[in-house]
């Protein structure tokens, strides 16, 4: 077991831990907007409702949230109806909409009011307004939160493995089994990468917001 | 014909009634200046003309055109509360300015969204062009590009003021637009009024300077508990009150001097 083929292992495995974490970002962060409307809606008993949900998200592990969505199914109709990645990816996508729609909420809840008035006595629609006058101050506000979540993201793909899906963790933990454990601590190399290139992009994003204060 | 009429507005937040019943008339160029101690109504007033508020009660006629009844106001779709809303323009106090935009920006960027959905709207460069001229008569073209967090307050203000006549209001109301700014900022921008009011914009100011309301306006309304307590020119109401609660606001107001 070389450190050439140790490598080529957790690269594999990388793969998967890219995967879950680009799809998870990709539609968990629309989703996650989808949900805050519905949790500051004027209508309560959807508010309610979204606000329920979101408490049930949050409130239970991720990982009991993967094997539910793996398990539970088969439980219930004597077979599975999402394969082992897709129950991965729908737990992670549901579970990151719920954190992302509460950052977004309180975001979109710091612009004080008199920036919608300010648009509406201008004769703006509402959509409008929030297109082109509210979104984009949102942005600035909420992306060290949304960053944070982002990084925290990477490293919970390893919760993947309870499935077995072989990501990054599950590959090095297969070495094991043959009496060798530094590919395991190998592996932290492989994240720090990641969520390097991660900090330095927010922070680069962050900058390009830093032309006006708000 | 008055451009404006406003006709027995009533306004109740929950069970406290902060408006009880307005009606006053403006005559197109004419500037009415409302003062009156905190909650007696005046914001609410301003409010309701630029449809922030809903009133209860009364009609609000701009040139002979009914746009607000409340017996009524189910019929009004939002498109309709866009285009009444625009008869007039609001300065806030606290300018309300768009951050990210340029003072350019913030200026255009109103304008051209509704030009746009016209068939023969104007281009983008006649709005540029109409936007700068504003600017020049507030005295802040050299500051188009730069970002209102770069602006003093009362530059702010005025960039805000500016922005309000850009939608071409046939009344231009103001809420304190000085409350927010130091003394020395303040005269800037009351200066910038004084200069509307000689080329005939038509104005509603809310405001505490006093000594600027009897200077600026044809008309002074002072308020009090939700009613027009007392209206007339500013000699008659500044020089003699009739009302003792105008007599005691403004011993209340000039005691500590």
């Amino acid at each position: 077991m070389g450190f050439w083929n140790v490598t080529l292992s957790l690269i594999g495995g990388l793969k998967y831990t890219c995967l879950i974490f680009a799809l998870t970002l990709v539609l968990a962060l629309p989703l996650g907007l989808v949900i805050a409307f519905g949790s500051m809606s004027k209508f309560k008993p959807l508010s309610y409702l979204i606000k329920t949900f979101v408490w049930i998200i949050r409130g239970v592990p991720l990982m009991l949230q993967v094997i539910i969505f793996f398990y539970v199914p088969g439980f219930l109709f004597g077979q599975p109806i999402l394969t082992r990645f897709a129950s991965v990816i729908a737990a992670f996508v549901i579970n990151y909409a719920c954190y992302f729609s509460e950052i977004y909420r309180g975001g979109i809840e710091s612009i004080s009011k008199g920036q919608y008035e300010a648009g509406q006595v201008l004769g703006m629609t509402k959509l409008q307004i929030f297109f082109k006058i509210i979104l984009m101050q949102v942005v600035k506000r909420i992306l060290p939160p949304i960053a944070n979540e982002v990084i925290t993201l990477v490293k919970d793909t390893a919760l993947a493995r309870v499935v077995m899906i072989v990501e990054i963790i599950q590959a090095a933990q297969n070495f094991a089994a043959y009496g060798l454990m530094w590919p395991l601590f190998y592996t932290a190399i492989f994240y720090l990468a990641f969520v390097g290139i991660l900090t330095l992009l927010f922070g680069h994003i962050e900058k390009k917001f830093n032309y006006y204060k708000a | 014909m008055s451009v404006l009429n406003v006709n027995n507005i009533k306004k109740n937040f929950g069970k406290v009634e902060v408006l009880k019943g307005i009606s006053f008339s403006l005559e197109k160029g004419e500037v009415i200046s409302i003062i009156g101690s905190s909650g007696s109504g005046k914001t609410t007033l301003l409010r309701c003309l630029n449809f922030l508020e809903t009133p209860d009660k009364g009609t609000i006629t701009v040139d002979g055109k009914v746009i607000f009844d409340a017996d009524n106001k189910k019929k009004m779709s939002d498109a309709e509360i866009r285009e009444n809303r625009l008869n007039f323009g609001l300065v806030f106090q606290s300018f309300n300015l768009f951050p990210q935009y340029t003072v350019l920006k913030n200026l255009t960027l109103a304008r051209e969204l509704m030009e746009k959905n016209k068939k023969d709207g104007l281009s983008k460069q006649q709005i540029t062009d109409e936007a700068l001229e504003l600017l020049e008569r507030v005295g802040l073209a050299d500051k188009k590009d730069s970002y209102p967090c770069q602006l003093s307050g009362g530059q702010q203000q005025r960039v805000a003021i500016a922005r309000a006549l850009s939608m071409k209001p046939a009344i231009l109301c103001f809420d304190e637009p000085t409350s927010a700014l130091d003394p020395e900022l303040t005269g800037e921008v009351l200066k910038v009024i004084k200069e509307l009011k000689e080329s005939n914009t038509t104005m509603i100011i809310v405001t505490h300077e006093m000594g600027f309301a009897k200077n600026v306006s044809d008309k002074v309304i002072f308020m009090a508990d939700g009613i027009i307590e007392e209206v007339g020119t500013p000699e008659e109401v500044f020089d003699n009150p009739k009302s003792e609660k105008t007599k005691h606001f403004f011993s209340k107001s000039f005691e500590n001097i």
